[in-house]
């Protein structure tokens, strides 16, 4: 009797959560109907004492099952009302996504500052160190221990900013190579970034005031095949993959065999275009042997030793990078330029 | 240096076509810069004749003519003045459909005033050609051929206009290559081509030069050869076809045979020559001598030149008749009535040319020649063939025996030949015979050992093995040479030093901070001192100046980097942008304090000496706009302060820096030590600089910072125990500072002291005037236990009565 009743809640609750309970209030009122202290289950259950000894135990058992059963059922129900009323809610909580963002912008690193770290990242990852130097300087480490002395001919290509007749606005980072090698015993590995000076009126290809970085390697049986090797492996990390070089026999006083070094176009990959002028090519370094007179003013065997150097214009490979047509812009910092980078 | 390539093949066979010519100067340290195909920009234009000419229906000024230039005709309408009915039958240019003029004109077919015109007549100015080389031409109207030219010829072909001219740059280590022997001599070297350089063969006639001219040189350091020759019977005038147009296609005008003769040698020889009136030097005297001081001359340019004693003069038995190397001068002149002259070839001192050309603000081909260095034996070939040119060409008689001044020859340089040593430095594998072939191409001999290789007269740049190693390489291609990287050698670990990283540090906490990296020049002018408000005895005017500036506003290495950066906020402002935050990591430069003056600047050890001026490296910051303020800056001091550990730190106010503001600007002190200023802009220095008037600057002296700073941590642990926030406010007096506050809040909390944050400064109509409320909260905890309310109170009583005592604080 009592089993078929409990049975027939069952069936009758389910029933009634699945197809009439549309809400968090009917729920409420099932609950009540059902579970609550005058409810249908909590009255059958009241007959329970006038079962015998052996059915109670089967038929308690079955009332709990039914119990947590419906108690399961209002439970998923309530959830999913819940779920649905904050659904609703959020279908009205809408934001703007296209409005402007709110972040507090970052400053810009100035060009010459990222060119000069990128090609600062590719020799460190080949053990190079970074060396400094002074700005203004003796001429006797800008032009004489660089093997060019007064009235040389290569003092006609730079025009120099002295300050006397000894000192000088330093017009290649190349002293500091000197320096380095007055107080280092090789091997040596450095490059050298740095401000120069030369007196040209600025204009879209001059300023009396740029930046280059240079590399010297002195050590025992150094070759010319390394300095090629070496400007390769460069040219392909900064200009791109594909880069290819080519070297000219050039003369620079303080390396021996000298050259000047093109890069195939980073523009048009070496067909020749308006930015390499149809050649294909464009000049970016300089590079060579170190000059045994330069080692041997510094103290260095060069029967023992010998070194290769180079040396490229910061200013001039920003301008390819970054497609800049006017030089001066880099030194005149307007925040519409800066804030481009 | 231009050159045409005919020219070239005077002395050497080319079998291959310019551009793959081009490839192996360049290739080879002969660079080419620029190639000019003569003739390449008039097309289809030809010799052709006039049939008919009849007056345009409709204009009074146009003709209408029919031409052929070989089959069939044309009707060509033109407006020349000079075509009538009495052309008929003259030869023309004809600029056919097609064809292209230098001026970029293309012509088409089209109508003028309703009647077809199929090409156009062409003046001589069309051609752009000199209308001087023309006399015959008419000056505004189409060039009427001479009768017998043969119709349907290009006017390229006509005009010989079909050269290749290749413009070289020759490196200043190479003066013996500017010169057309020079690069021929190159180019038989690289394509293995026999060398044809002319053998001088003379007449010479009439009686010794001898005994028409005597010659002393009186400084052979500055001149250490003096050859000349005479040639009597001079007939000038215009010289051969064949030299005119050499010398054009060279860049180099036409005069007479005299002038050209010279001119053309020094383009194949590399050697300037001069040639003097000798009927105008007195006593028939010449003498080479340094110049008197204040000496004055006439140059040929007719203006009057003042000499110094470092200068060298060619001389008469009365007066200067040339500056030596540089120009000659007007009373020596060689002119139509000429009839005996002097020619001179000599080498002089390059620096002595340098200097002088300097001193009197002339260069010339001769000087800018003189300056990279002759050799002493292409002196007399370069006479001979001058004087071999005069007979040749008929200009004169040529005088038996020539004068020859020099004190002594050179030797010829020998240089160890080690074969071994050269591939070990290429990193190549080079035999030994193709060594020698390439050394022997470039005319270097070798004594009969092979372990010694003899460097010819005319390479004064090969000096060592290395030189010798730079023109096997760059015969074999540099390109050649197999890339290695350093294989086998000693590895380096490379990388930045710890200043290096902290400066790098400094730059990505202030980029972080949303201020944007700017470079100036590093010199400025003395006159920003004045803007920047600075007094007249101000220390930061001692600057380092320099000798040669691009002018006053870059005449001083700066020692502020101030006024750079307010030249930037500045440019900005002006251009309207509303808010700009700006920095820059460079240098000021402080002379040295050290008296140098004993010091001669002549002193071979005069680096060894003297100290140099000290660079000081500055961040400096500014900005203007969107609330931009004393404390934002002071904040991004602080970030910096933050990333690379510094800890102790504290600010003085300033009120005398002329620059800043008085009321609104502090000094930093790091452990004692001036590290740097910030502050807002005094009025003044913004109006000198009309920038916004909320302009806020700083300045961090970047070396303090890295002594001070450190790229070590250590986490602390996590607090385990709850916090404890009591908020406090107070009134005091306007002129107490937050920090005092800090101060005694920090002495008098007690060990459970954590942190304190300003959180509200209030001023105005609720409080007596001259004071301030200002509030804090105040953060207690322990690491080993939770707080109880006694431990805080007590605390703060403490806090109380402190403030209450030293501040006079009211609390509320």
């Amino acid at each position: 009797m009592l089993k078929d009743q409990l049975e027939q809640i069952r069936e009758q609750a389910q029933d009634q959560i699945k197809n009439e309970v549309k809400n968090a209030q009917q729920l409420d009122e099932f609950r009540v109907k059902y579970l609550g202290k005058k409810g249908e289950l909590t009255a059958l259950l009241r007959g329970m004492s006038e079962l015998s000894a052996e059915e109670r135990p089967i038929i308690g058992q079955l009332a709990n099952d039914v119990r947590s059963f419906l108690e399961n059922k209002i439970q998923e129900a309530a959830q999913e009302f819940e779920k649905s009323a904050m659904a609703d809610e959020l279908k009205n909580d809408v934001i703007d996504i296209t409005m402007p963002g709110k972040i507090k912008k970052l400053g810009k690193k100035h060009p010459l500052t990222s060119v000069t770290e990128e090609i600062e990242e590719v020799f460190i990852s080949m053990g190079y160190e970074i060396a400094e130097g002074p700005e203004i300087e003796f001429d006797y480490y800008n032009f004489k221990a660089l093997n060019t002395p007064e009235d040389h001919p290569a003092r006609d290509l730079q025009d120099t900013f002295y300050i006397n007749d000894r000192i000088v606005l330093r017009t290649q980072t190349s002293p500091v190579q000197i320096r380095v090698m007055e107080n280092t015993k090789p091997p040596i590995k450095i490059i050298c970034p740095g401000r120069v000076y030369r007196s040209d009126i600025a204009d879209a290809t001059h300023t009396p005031v740029f930046h280059q970085i240079e590399a010297l390697v002195v050590d025992k049986g150094v070759t010319m095949g390394d300095l090629i090797g070496t400007l390769k492996l460069f040219a392909k990390k900064i200009f791109g993959e594909n880069t290819n070089i080519r070297l000219r026999p050039h003369h620079f006083p303080f390396t021996e065999p000298s050259a000047e070094v093109d890069v195939s176009c980073w523009v048009c990959g070496g067909v020749g275009c308006r930015v390499c002028k149809q050649e294909g090519w464009i000049e970016i370094l300089g590079a060579g042997m170190v000059h045994p007179n330069v080692l041997e003013m510094c103290g260095i065997d060069s029967k023992e030793y010998s070194g290769f150097a180079f040396g490229l214009g910061i200013e001039r490979t920003a301008m390819g990078k970054y497609n800049i047509d006017d030089l001066r812009l880099l030194y005149e910092n307007d925040i519409r330029f800066v804030s481009q980078f | 240096m231009k050159i045409p390539v005919s020219w070239i093949k005077d002395y050497v066979d080319i079998n291959i076509d310019t551009d793959k010519l081009c490839d192996i100067f360049t290739l080879s340290g002969t660079k080419v810069d620029g190639v000019e195909k003569q003739g390449d920009k008039i097309k289809n234009v030809f010799t052709g004749r006039i049939l008919e000419v009849t007056p345009h229906p409709d204009a009074d000024k146009l003709r209408v003519t029919k031409v052929t230039t070989g089959d069939g005709e044309v009707q060509i309408v033109t407006g020349a003045p000079n075509i009538t009915e009495e052309s008929v039958g003259k030869i023309v240019p004809v600029a056919l459909v097609g064809a292209e003029l230098p001026d970029g004109k293309k012509i088409s077919k089209g109508k003028l005033r309703g009647v077809e015109s199929c090409g156009m007549l062409c003046s001589v100015d069309e051609l752009d050609l000199d209308p001087d080389e023309y006399p015959n031409a008419s000056d505004h109207g189409i060039w009427i051929l001479p009768d017998e030219t043969p119709i349907g010829i290009d006017m390229r072909d006509y005009l010989k206009l079909t050269d290749t001219i290749i413009d070289f740059e020759i490196t200043p280590n190479r003066p013996d290559c500017l010169s057309v022997l020079g690069v021929a001599r190159e180019a038989s070297a690289l394509l293995a081509q026999p060398f044809r350089k002319p053998t001088i063969n003379l007449k010479e006639d009439g009686v010794s030069v001898n005994e028409l001219v005597s010659v002393e040189v009186l400084d052979y350091e500055l001149c250490p050869r003096y050859a000349a020759r005479v040639v009597t019977d001079v007939k000038i005038g215009p010289s051969p076809a064949w030299m005119q147009s050499k010398l054009k296609a060279s860049g180099i005008r036409a005069i007479n045979n005299i002038v050209d003769i010279t001119n053309f040698v020094m383009l194949e020889t590399g050697q300037p020559m001069h040639g003097f009136d000798l009927d105008k030097i007195a006593d028939s005297k010449i003498i080479v001598r340094r110049a008197a001081s204040g000496e004055k001359v006439v140059t040929l340019d007719d203006k009057e030149r003042t000499l110094n004693n470092d200068m060298l003069v060619i001389s008469d038995a009365n007066s200067a008749i040339a500056v030596a190397g540089i120009m000659g001068c007007g009373n020596s002149e060689v002119d139509s009535d000429t009839t005996t002259i002097l020619f001179e070839s000599a080498i002089f001192n390059r620096a002595c040319v340098r200097r002088g050309s300097k001193h009197i603000g002339i260069r010339t081909e001769s000087s800018g020649r003189f300056e990279k260095g002759l050799d002493l034996e292409t002196t007399i070939y370069a006479l001979d063939r001058a004087a071999m040119l005069v007979e040749m060409i008929g200009a004169g008689r040529v005088c038996k025996d020539r004068i020859d001044c020099v004190q002594r020859m050179p030797e010829k340089k020998r240089i160890t030949f080690n074969p071994q040593r050269i591939n070990q430095l290429l990193g190549t594998n080079i035999p030994t015979e193709q060594m020698v072939d390439i050394l022997v191409s470039f005319e270097f001999e070798f004594n009969e050992t092979v372990s010694e290789v003899i460097v010819p007269i005319f390479r004064q740049d090969v000096e060592i093995e290395a030189d010798i190693i730079e023109e096997i390489a760059r015969h074999f291609d540099y390109n050649n040479i197999k890339p290695t990287l350093l294989e086998g050698k000693a590895t380096t670990v490379g990388g930045r030093s710890y200043e290096q990283k902290i400066r790098k540090n400094i730059l990505d906490t202030v980029l972080s901070c949303g201020y944007s990296e700017i470079y100036t020049y590093s010199f400025i002018s003395p006159k920003e001192f004045d803007k920047l408000n600075l007094p007249q005895d101000d220390t930061l005017r001692n600057a380092v100046q320099i000798k040669n500036p691009l002018g006053e506003d870059f005449s001083i290495m700066r020692t502020t980097t101030l006024a750079s950066m307010l030249e930037c906020l500045s440019i900005n402002y002006n251009r309207r942008a509303e808010d700009v935050r700006l920095f820059e990591m460079a240098n000021v430069y402080i002379p040295s304090d050290q008296d140098d003056e004993q010091v001669s600047e002549n002193d071979e050890g005069y680096h060894k000496k003297v100290t140099l001026p000290v660079q000081i490296p500055m961040l400096t910051i500014g900005a203007y706009g969107d609330g931009a303020d004393y404390y934002e800056i002071k904040g991004v001091c602080e970030e910096v302060f933050d990333k690379l550990k510094i800890k102790k730190f504290n600010y003085e106010p300033v009120t005398d820096n002329p620059t800043f503001h008085p009321g609104k600007t502090a000094a930093i002190y790091i452990k004692g030590e001036l590290a740097g200023i910030i502050g807002e802009i005094h009025p003044l220095v913004v109006q000198n600089y009309e920038c916004g008037k909320d302009t806020i600057a700083a300045y961090l002296l970047i070396d303090v910072l890295i002594k001070n700073s450190s790229d070590k941590m250590k986490v602390k642990p996590l607090p385990k125990f709850p916090a404890v926030t009591r908020d406090i406010a107070m009134v005091v007096d306007d002129g107490i500072s937050a920090g005092k506050i800090d101060a005694i809040v920090k002495n008098k909390a007690g060990q459970i002291f954590e942190s304190l944050k300003l959180f509200d400064v209030y001023k105005g109509e609720q409080l007596k005037s001259g004071t301030k409320s200002i509030a804090y909260s105040i953060i207690f905890r322990s690491p080993d236990r939770t707080l109880t309310d006694d431990e805080v109170n007590k605390s703060m009583d403490n806090i109380y009565k402190a403030l209450k005592e030293k501040l006079g604080a009211e609390l509320r």
